[in-house]
Order: structure tokens, then C-alpha cells, then sequence
């Protein structure tokens, strides 16, 4: 059996520009909703031992003033209420007042973050993302420096792992638009380690290329591309499955205060394992091939 | 050569039971793991000083003068453990465990003063008000507070057994008290702590009203003796020298935090036990030799988290619980090149030793790139505030990849090759799918 994954680059790649392109439109149309640590303010976390109904909870906050509050109900029946920065000296005024219509609460959890503070973690936060690519283009580009053209590798790895980020937070976009999602610092971290995966994969597969390169398997570069993914696929679904088993634990074992990440790994997991087979080395081959044109218009390439 | 094998394998069996030992019994003084706070419960708070006051160059010296009045007063209240560092220039990071006294502490952290005095006048809306009392010294007006008590208060008993907290006014301070009291003759004086009325052991503010002028040395009446020997502790570490603002705050409670622990752990063996037994069912013995890999893997990074020690948060966990499922790659990419080289028609012992130095430049560069990650996210924590999720993350999962390729290459390595030595090595279907699809 021969899987013929670079014969079908230009389907691949078709069906990833659609994906990023709904990607983008998503991120231009619901855009992401920042959690405090990017965007400044406070998140409260309380339980009440009696029942209590969302909206009420909403109507009371209302009438105590705090207009812009955000109101989530978490799994175990425990809200989240984010609200503007809160001092020391407001947020006991508001748990008293609560606990005077609701009936005694607990405070589980809070957590409050100056607008400066914010301010800071967002940039830096960028940075790491900006700098992780740079290191990682600078890293293969080295690691494959005997091949021809070791630029290309690591361009192709950087590109098939902005290809993976994209997905990610388009498929956040929308997760935060139905289900009010934050993005937090979890979710970076979440970011980041999908990216140190994804690249992963995709220096596994570069590394059977340059062996079968160096062997001279074929004198046709899309014959050696495609006999070196064949031959990493089990490898690459293997390694894919046993970090989603983990992943899922995760997931529904632990729960909210670590769902964004745990749904970032698995949704970058299985991108990362598509890009890493389908986009990195697809796209050498375009390089190789100076098929860019055909790229650019693959509709009438395929057809 | 086998001889170096099992040599190699008696220093890996020393080196998993040191690691369960290191687990088991408090080896080093380290009696248990290290908790972050999300998952102890308790407090993290970061606050900025305000340096513009302070004369240039000294501000080093007004930042650790700070710190130090801030440890005294946390001691007071017995919180065990805290954390008290300084964050860059001009902020300082204050970790409480636990929750009841540290929201006690937490009160009083970050006021530069604790006591202040406030005289009742009328307010805008014609209510009386508290205000704060302002006299004047050197042509300056200032505020009365504990700032300008000398730091000997005590605690005394009057002759009906009520409890009397006494102190003593520095000289800038006797100079304002006098021409206060003087002032406020016959009207209540209110005492604030820390913004809040100061309550007395009836549960009512003490306001006494002022009888007589004050110039050296004055009493508060009304407190109960754990309170006021406490106030008298925090008033005698002194008053903070900058002000200090707080700029992020992380609470949470220790049930909460519990919660967390027994929901990794479990997510955790659960992890464990998929990707053990995805391994032995696809990969039949290298697989279960793969698992022994692993197990060895768990003990020895859960013995460097413990004895390093490295504080495991939430994301820690979540790290070092995804470097499970990574930490099997080393071994499924040697296991599917040892495949490749049986299918060519190798012996199973050539297949093992080409599929180990074949599989090699793969494991290191992919991991060298995961390395990369991790160092970029130990920057990205050093240089933010809420600093432990991302550090927390990187830190476990380096130490994962570090000690997954050792595992890997040398655990799983010398299993295989010892294997290939006994009875069971002609078996070939043992190392079924590597016979089975030709």
C-alpha cells in the first residue's frame, strides 16, 4: 500500500488556504475575547450554598452598579463574575451584598490584574510567540544546513506551524463567540506547546528527507518527499494518539481552569499532525518545483 | 558489550529505586512535593512601589526596607512558609499559603501605615464624616498616624483587667498629637486600621474622646488581648517607606486547590495507562519493554519535581502529564525504525542497534526544537507578573523531554538489547506487527 500525499499537494493545500481563510474571516468577525490577564480587571469565583439563578445573579450585580459584569456558571454550579478591577475594599462590599440577597457564598477563587500589568503580559506574550518562530526557523535552517537550500526547510516548518496557530484561534474565535471563551495565559502556554509540537512532527518528517536525500532514493525530489512521509506516517499517528489520550485526560478530568489549554493541544494536536504531513512537506515540494503560480490558483491546477 | 548492558542496567535499577525512594521517604529534608499555589490554596500578590519620593540611589536600599517591615508583618499572623521577592526594580511579590490568616495579613501588606487618626466632620451631603485629623509641623501639613510612633508599643493591663495598647509618639508626632488634642478637646478622635474602623473586642470602632492634651505617650482601650498583641507587633515592625499599590492579585481557596490535585492525578494515571496499553497492543513486546520506559520515566521526573524542588501549579501538571504522551515518541520512532529494518530482512539484534542510531538525529532534532519552546516560555514567565502557569509549564515539560530521550535511548535501549539474549529472542511473534505485515 502507497499513500500518494504529495501527488495530492495542491488538494491539501486548497483545503487548508479554505480552512485558514474561514480561520481569519472568524477572527475578523468574532475576534477573541481577552480574559484579565490581557485586558485588566478582576474575576471572581464564588459558590452560594442555596440555589442560585443566573439572571438573578445578573439583576442583582445590576442594581449594585457593576453594568459591564460577565456572569458564567461553571460545571459544578460555582459563577465566575468578571468585573472591572476590583479593590480590596469593593470586592467585600460586593460579596457582602451578594451574600445579603443570596444567602452565605464562598469565595473559591479571585484573581485581579492592573491594566499595566495586562498590558505587559499581552506584549510579552507576543513576543514569545514572535521569538519561538525565529529561534525555531533559525534552528532547522542549522539542523538542515548539508541539504540544498536549508532555508526552505525551516521557512516550511515555520510556515505549516503559523498555518496550525491560525486554526487554533479561529477555531477559538468561534468557541468564544458561542460559548463566551476568554483567552488567558493558559491558553498562550497552550499555544506555545503547539507549536514546539507541531514542529515536532515536521522536523521527523524533514529528517527521513534528508536521509532518503543523502541515500539518493530517487533523483525526483516529490519521490523522495512522499516515500519519507510514507514511511514516518505510522510514526506520526502513533505519537499524535498517545499525546490526545493524555490530552483528553486532561480534558475530563480536570476541567475548567484548564480547559482552554487542554482544548488549544488538542485541537493544535491534530492540526499540527495534518500540517506536519500535508503543508511542510507539500510545500517544499512547491518550492522545489517553483509550482508557486499553481499554488496560488489551485482550483484550476486540480481540475 | 554485555557486560556494559547489564551494567548499564543495574545503574538504571539504582537510579529508579533512589527515585522511589526520593518519593516515598523524605530524602533531603523534602518531605512531600512542592505546591503551587492554585493548588495549596492561598494568596499571590504583586505590588508596585512608588519610587518617585524616594531620594535617587536608595532605592534598592527603600524596596528591601519594605520587604522587611512586610515579613514581620505576615509573621505576626503565622502564616507558614511565605514567599517574599522582588520582582524587578520596584515590585515586590508576596506569596501566602493557606487562607484564613493570610487574608488577615493580606489586609495589611501593602498600607504604609496601619493606624490612622480621623475626627468626625460634615460631609458634603451634611452628614458627619470621618476624615483624616491633619496638623502641621514645619509649615507642612501632615497626617496623624502610627507612622510617627515610636516602635516600643506594648501591652498593658489597666487595674479593672482591661487591656490597654500603649505607645509612644516620635517627636514629629508629639509635635502634631499636641496641637491636635488640643484642638479636638471634648470631641471622639476615631481610629482606623488600615481604612476600616478599628474595632474593639465588643465588635464596636474604638473613638475615644479626647480628655486631655496628648504630647508623649497615648493608649487605645478596648481591644482583646490577641488583637492587641498583634497590633503592638505590627505597629513595632514599623511603618512601610514607599506606598505600594497592588497590582495583581491571585486568590484561591484550599478546597478548590485539593480538588485540583486528586483531578491530575487521576487524569494523569489514566494518561498513563492508555498510552501503555495503546503501546502493548501495537507494538507487543518492545512495547511492554516501552512501558517499563516509562514507568521509570514517571519515578524519576515526579523525584527530580520533588527534590529539586520544582513548585508544581496546575500548569505544571498539565506539562508534565502531556510529556507522558510525548515521552513514548523517542521510543515509537526507534520502534517503527527497528520495524523497517526487521521487514529489510536484518537479524532482530542489527534491526535494534540501525533502528536506534537511525532513529537518533530525528529524536534529537525534534526535541531540540520542543527545548527551544520551553526556554522561550521560561523567558515569557521570568518577565511577567503572573509568572507561575508559564513557568510552571515549561519547566516540568523540559524536564520531561530531557528525561524522556534518556529513557528512551539508554532504559528502552538496554531492555531490548538484554532481550535479544534470552530464550524468547527467536520468538518472532513477540515483536509482532514487526513479523506480521511483510
Amino acid at each position: 500500500m502507497m499513500f500518494n500525499i504529495a501527488g495530492k499537494r495542491f488538494l491539501f493545500l486548497l483545503a487548508s488556504e479554505v480552512i485558514i481563510l474561514v480561520g481569519i474571516i472568524a477572527l475578523v468577525v468574532f475576534g477573541l475575547q481577552p480574559g484579565i490577564e490581557f485586558s485588566s480587571g478582576s474575576l471572581l469565583t464564588v459558590g452560594f450554598e442555596q440555589e442560585v439563578e443566573q439572571k438573578a445573579l445578573e439583576q442583582e450585580l445590576a442594581n449594585l452598579g457593576y453594568d459591564n459584569v460577565i456572569i458564567q456558571r461553571t460545571g459544578g454550579g460555582d459563577f465566575f463574575i468578571r468585573t472591572p478591577e476590583l479593590t480590596a475594599q469593593s470586592k467585600d462590599a460586593l460579596e457582602t451584598a451578594l451574600s445579603a440577597r443570596f444567602g452565605s457564598l464562598t469565595e473559591r477563587e479571585f484573581n485581579s490584574v492592573s491594566p499595566m500589568v495586562a498590558a505587559e503580559t499581552a506584549h510579552n506574550a507576543a513576543i514569545a510567540v514572535a521569538v519561538a518562530a525565529v529561534g525555531i526557523l533559525l534552528y532547522i535552517t542549522w539542523a538542515f544546513r548539508r541539504m540544498p537550500r536549508p532555508f526552505h526547510y525551516g521557512t516550511c516548518g515555520v510556515i505549516a506551524l503559523v498555518h496550525d496557530v491560525v486554526v487554533v484561534l479561529g477555531i477559538f474565535s468561534i468557541l468564544s463567540a458561542v460559548l463566551g471563551w476568554e483567552i488567558n495565559l493558559m491558553f498562550i502556554t497552550g499555544v506555545l506547546a503547539v507549536i514546539g509540537y507541531s514542529i515536532n512532527n515536521t522536523v521527523v518528517v524533514f529528517d527521513r528527507i534528508r536521509e532518503n536525500l543523502t541515500k539518493g532514493i530517487s533523483p525526483d525530489f516529490e519521490v523522495v518527499v512522499n516515500a519519507s512521509l510514507v514511511q514516518t506516517l505510522s510514526r506520526s499517528l502513533n505519537t499524535s494518539l498517545t499525546t490526545l489520550f493524555v490530552v483528553l485526560a486532561l480534558l475530563l478530568f480536570v476541567g475548567a481552569s484548564i480547559q482552554n489549554f487542554a482544548v488549544v493541544l488538542l485541537i493544535g494536536i491534530a492540526v499540527g499532525t495534518y500540517s506536519s504531513l500535508c503543508i511542510a512537506p507539500t510545500l517544499l515540494i512547491v518550492w522545489d518545483k517553483k509550482e508557486w503560480g499553481r499554488f496560488l490558483r489551485p482550483t484550476r491546477a486540480s481540475g | 558489550m554485555p557486560r556494559t548492558n547489564t551494567i548499564i542496567l543495574i545503574v538504571v535499577l539504582m537510579v529508579f529505586a533512589f527515585a522511589v525512594c526520593a518519593l516515598i521517604y523524605p530524602l533531603f529534608d523534602r518531605e512531600e512535593m512542592r505546591l503551587g499555589l492554585d493548588l495549596q490554596g492561598g494568596i499571590h500578590m504583586v505590588y508596585q512601589a512608588d519610587l518617585s519620593e524616594v531620594e535617587p540611589g536608595t532605592e534598592a536600599e527603600a524596596i528591601s526596607g519594605a520587604m522587611a517591615v512586610i515579613e514581620q508583618r505576615i509573621n505576626v499572623f503565622g502564616v507558614t512558609e511565605p514567599v517574599i521577592q522582588k520582582q524587578g526594580g520596584d515590585r515586590i511579590l508576596v506569596e501566602l499559603p493557606g487562607v484564613s490568616e493570610a487574608e488577615k495579613a493580606k489586609a495589611l501588606i501593602g498600607e504604609t501605615t496601619l493606624l490612622e487618626f480621623r475626627e468626625l466632620l460634615e460631609g458634603e451631603d451634611g452628614e458627619p464624616e470621618w476624615v483624616p485629623v491633619v496638623g502641621t509641623v514645619a509649615g507642612k501639613e501632615k497626617v496623624l498616624n502610627s507612622g510617627y510612633f515610636q516602635e516600643n508599643t506594648y501591652v498593658a493591663t489597666d487595674d479593672f483587667g482591661g487591656v490597654l495598647l500603649i505607645f509612644e509618639w516620635n517627636d514629629e508626632g508629639s509635635e502634631l498629637s499636641e496641637q491636635i488634642t488640643e484642638r479636638l478637646i471634648g470631641k471622639p478622635l476615631g481610629i482606623f486600621l488600615s481604612g476600616e474602623p478599628l474595632l474593639g473586642e465588643d465588635g464596636q470602632p474604638i473613638a475615644p474622646f479626647v480628655r486631655s492634651v496628648i504630647t508623649t505617650r497615648g493608649q487605645i482601650e478596648g481591644l482583646s488581648l490577641k488583637e492587641a498583641t498583634e497590633l503592638s507587633q505590627l505597629l513595632n515592625a514599623g511603618r512601610i517607606p514607599v506606598p505600594l499599590t497592588p497590582i495583581y492579585e491571585q486568590t484561591v481557596s484550599p478546597i478548590l486547590g485539593a480538588d485540583f490535585v486528586d483531578m491530575s492525578l487521576k487524569a494523569g494515571l489514566i494518561g498513563v495507562i492508555l498510552v501503555m496499553l495503546f503501546m502493548i497492543v501495537y507494538y507487543r513486546l518492545p512495547g511492554v519493554l516501552a512501558s517499563l520506559a516509562l514507568i521509570f520515566y514517571g519515578a524519576v521526573v515526579l523525584a527530580i519535581f520533588k527534590l529539586w524542588p520544582v513548585t508544581l501549579t496546575l500548569a505544571g501538571i498539565g506539562g508534565f502529564v502531556l510529556s507522558i504522551g510525548m515521552a513514548v515518541d523517542a521510543n515509537v520512532l526507534i520502534f517503527e525504525r527497528m520495524k523497517e529494518e526487521f521487514r529489510a530482512g536484518r537479524a532482530l539484534g542489527a534491526a535494534i542497534e540501525t533502528g536506534f542510531s537511525r532513529a537518533w538525529t530525528a529524536i534529537r532534532d525534534s526535541n531540540v526544537t520542543t527545548i527551544i519552546v520551553c526556554i522561550i516560555l521560561i523567558w515569557l514567565g521570568s518577565s511577567i507578573v503572573e509568572s507561575a502557569p508559564v513557568t510552571g509549564f515549561a519547566v516540568t515539560l523540559l524536564i520531561g523531554v530531557l528525561v524522556s530521550m534518556f529513557s528512551a535511548i539508554v532504559v528502552t535501549r538496554t531492555l531490548l538489547r538484554l532481550f535479544v539474549r534470552t530464550p524468547l529472542a527467536p520468538k518472532t511473534g513477540l515483536f509482532s506487527p514487526f513479523s506480521g505485515r511483510k
